[in-house]
């Protein structure tokens, strides 16, 4: 068997989710990554551990149409077609598993056989195992559920890929992308969130202070979002980003079904919230009833000594 | 130009959903079912866009159990013209789906498709992405912002590292963004208005669309049971457990 893993990337390098994607497809066989981007990221996939072949096409946008054109022409040589369950990978399988008249298996978080996986449904409160009965399997992978490869020592030959012709429906017109000088969300070991509680875009950044000692991302819930505290894309939950570190800690965050589904895989969750009755308590391994803007400050004092 | 908003019955989302213990899937019976709440911002765009006088109709469907009509009504309350309802029992995948859309899109020739970038029942996030390609189409997924102007669609996507705009050519799929804007409550009068207004019904057959499950459902069981935790009594204490009893800092 012989798998194809789209490659997620900011223009320079392969990220953490593809990575994980890739482990989860080298339990189904010999790993392909298609890259489709500059020539360095090529070069950084082909580096990846378990990879055993690069598929270089280059382009200066990943938009959906003509990727999803490209991938359908390779599909032929493949028995499954991955890809990290990342804003790229869900926009792109389901457009191929169309083309291919199969049905995607979104964000898996297991694999059982060639034909077998697991996927959470419901915001993560039931895990399905589900058998495809289709020729070719189509798969978005939860990037929190597989240890990633490890991003060097890998040394596979990079091959040009035939470019599909594109379907000229879409063009790319601009992106307004979030500068961030901590590390990514999804593959931070800490995350430090906040909710509405914060009250405001300026008290939000009262958590940074905790974050860059921890050397941890800030994550937000959806709360705080739509309350303009936090930029989309720290959204943490069933609608944002799926996220498993080791620590996990909630200030101001009710914990609401949706944002639990984003963050309950965490390996210790500490949850600080001024209404003891809150539904984070629930999953949190260590728990603080209080004001946080009071704790805020006497955690960052602490972590000083 | 017409546009077409497909909406979804799922169990309502503040409810906290129980699996059966035969694992044969979750408890659906006596639970309180919505319209899907992604759906709901669709069909909110899609009412704004006829506001502006840039759509001149609005087509709400569904596809499920006849109970579905109530969603279709919803969203003749809140402003949809009329609706279809495609019969279907059980589970229908997002191919299924994809394919009864693009049936129904050949019959009522929309220039647009506006509908939710997921479910949330089945956390699939495919179908809008399916038809476009069925139809080849572009797809504008996880919208924010639509702007329709000269037979194109600039759509502002939310993607992982901030948002990006494509410009598509019309007709094309749009999904909705929690962020592209807040649905709006039918009034009663409005709610007493959609009663008269036209739903018909078909069957996927009648479209010539199989319906057949392609994932056969082996299990459906409740995720691992988080251990209960501990409260601790103060912030130095917090720290001090995190650093030698959790060892995570």
């Amino acid at each position: 068997m012989t798998v194809l893993v789209l490659a997620d990337h900011d223009g320079a390098a392969i990220n953490q989710p593809t990575r994980s994607a890739v482990a989860a497809a080298g339990k189904l066989g010999e790993v392909h990554l298609l890259v489709i981007g500059p020539e360095a990221v090529a070069a950084s996939g082909a580096k990846l551990g378990g990879v055993a072949k690069v598929l270089h096409a280059p382009a200066e946008h990943l938009l959906a149409e003509p990727a999803a054109a490209l991938i359908q022409s390779l599909a032929g040589n493949y028995t499954h077609l991955l890809a990290p369950g990342s804003a790229l990978g869900k926009n792109v399988m389901p457009r191929v598993a169309a083309l291919l008249d199969v049905q995607p298996i979104s964000d898996i978080s297991g694999v059982v056989d060639a034909d077998t996986f697991v996927r959470p449904i419901y915001a993560g409160n039931a895990l399905a195992t589900v058998q495809s009965s289709d020729a070719v399997k189509v798969i978005t992978v939860r990037a929190a559920s597989f240890d990633p490869v490890a991003a060097e020592g890998g040394s596979a030959a990079v091959e040009a890929a035939q470019a599909a012709a594109d379907p000229g429906v879409s063009t790319f017109v601009g992106a307004e992308l979030v500068k961030s000088e901590r590390p990514e969300l999804t593959a931070a070991r800490i995350v430090v969130s906040g909710g509405r509680a914060m009250g405001s875009a300026e008290n939000f950044h009262l958590l940074e202070g905790i974050a860059d000692k921890l050397g941890a991302a800030v994550g937000a819930s959806r709360a705080a979002v739509d309350a303009g505290y936090a930029p989309n894309d720290q959204q943490v939950g069933q609608t944002g980003k799926i996220v498993a570190p080791e620590l996990y800690i909630a200030f101001g965050i009710s914990g609401a079904i949706q944002h639990l589904a984003g963050m309950k895989d965490s390996k210790v969750i500490v949850a600080v919230n001024k209404d003891e009755e809150a539904p984070i308590f629930q999953v949190a391994d260590y728990g603080l009833v209080g004001d946080i803007f009071k704790i805020i400050p006497e955690i960052e004092a602490e972590l000083n000594k | 130009m017409k546009l077409l908003v497909p909406v979804k019955r799922v169990v309502d989302y503040n409810v906290k959903v129980r699996v059966r213990p035969d694992g044969t899937g979750v408890e659906t019976a006596n639970v309180k079912m919505s319209m899907n709440p992604f759906d709901e911002i669709a069909v909110e765009e899609a009412v704004r866009l006829k506001e502006k006088g840039v759509a001149t109709e609005v087509v709400a469907v569904s596809i499920g159990p006849s109970q579905a009509q109530e969603q279709i009504r919803t969203a003749l309350a809140m402003g949809a013209d009329r609706g279809i309802l495609v019969e279907a029992e059980g589970v229908v995948e997002p191919i299924a789906v994809a394919k009864i859309l693009k049936a129904i899109v050949a019959k009522e020739g929309p220039q647009l498709v506006i509908m939710g970038k997921q479910a949330i029942d089945d956390d699939m996030n495919a179908t809008g992405q399916m038809l476009a390609a069925l139809l080849g189409w572009g797809q504008g997924t996880f919208a924010n912002k639509v702007e329709i102007a000269d037979g194109a669609a600039n759509v502002t996507r939310e993607v992982d590292g901030g948002v990006e705009t494509v410009r598509l050519v019309l007709p094309a799929v749009v999904t909705t963004d929690l962020r592209l804007n807040e649905p709006r409550y039918a009034s009663l009068p409005n709610i007493m208005k959609a009663r008269k207004k036209p739903i018909e019904t078909v069957k996927p057959a009648d479209l010539g669309v199989d319906t057949t499950p392609r994932l056969k459902v082996i299990k459906v069981e409740e995720p691992p049971k988080r251990q209960a935790g501990v409260k601790v009594g103060s912030a130095a204490e917090l720290v001090s457990k995190l650093r030698t009893e959790a060892k995570v800092i």
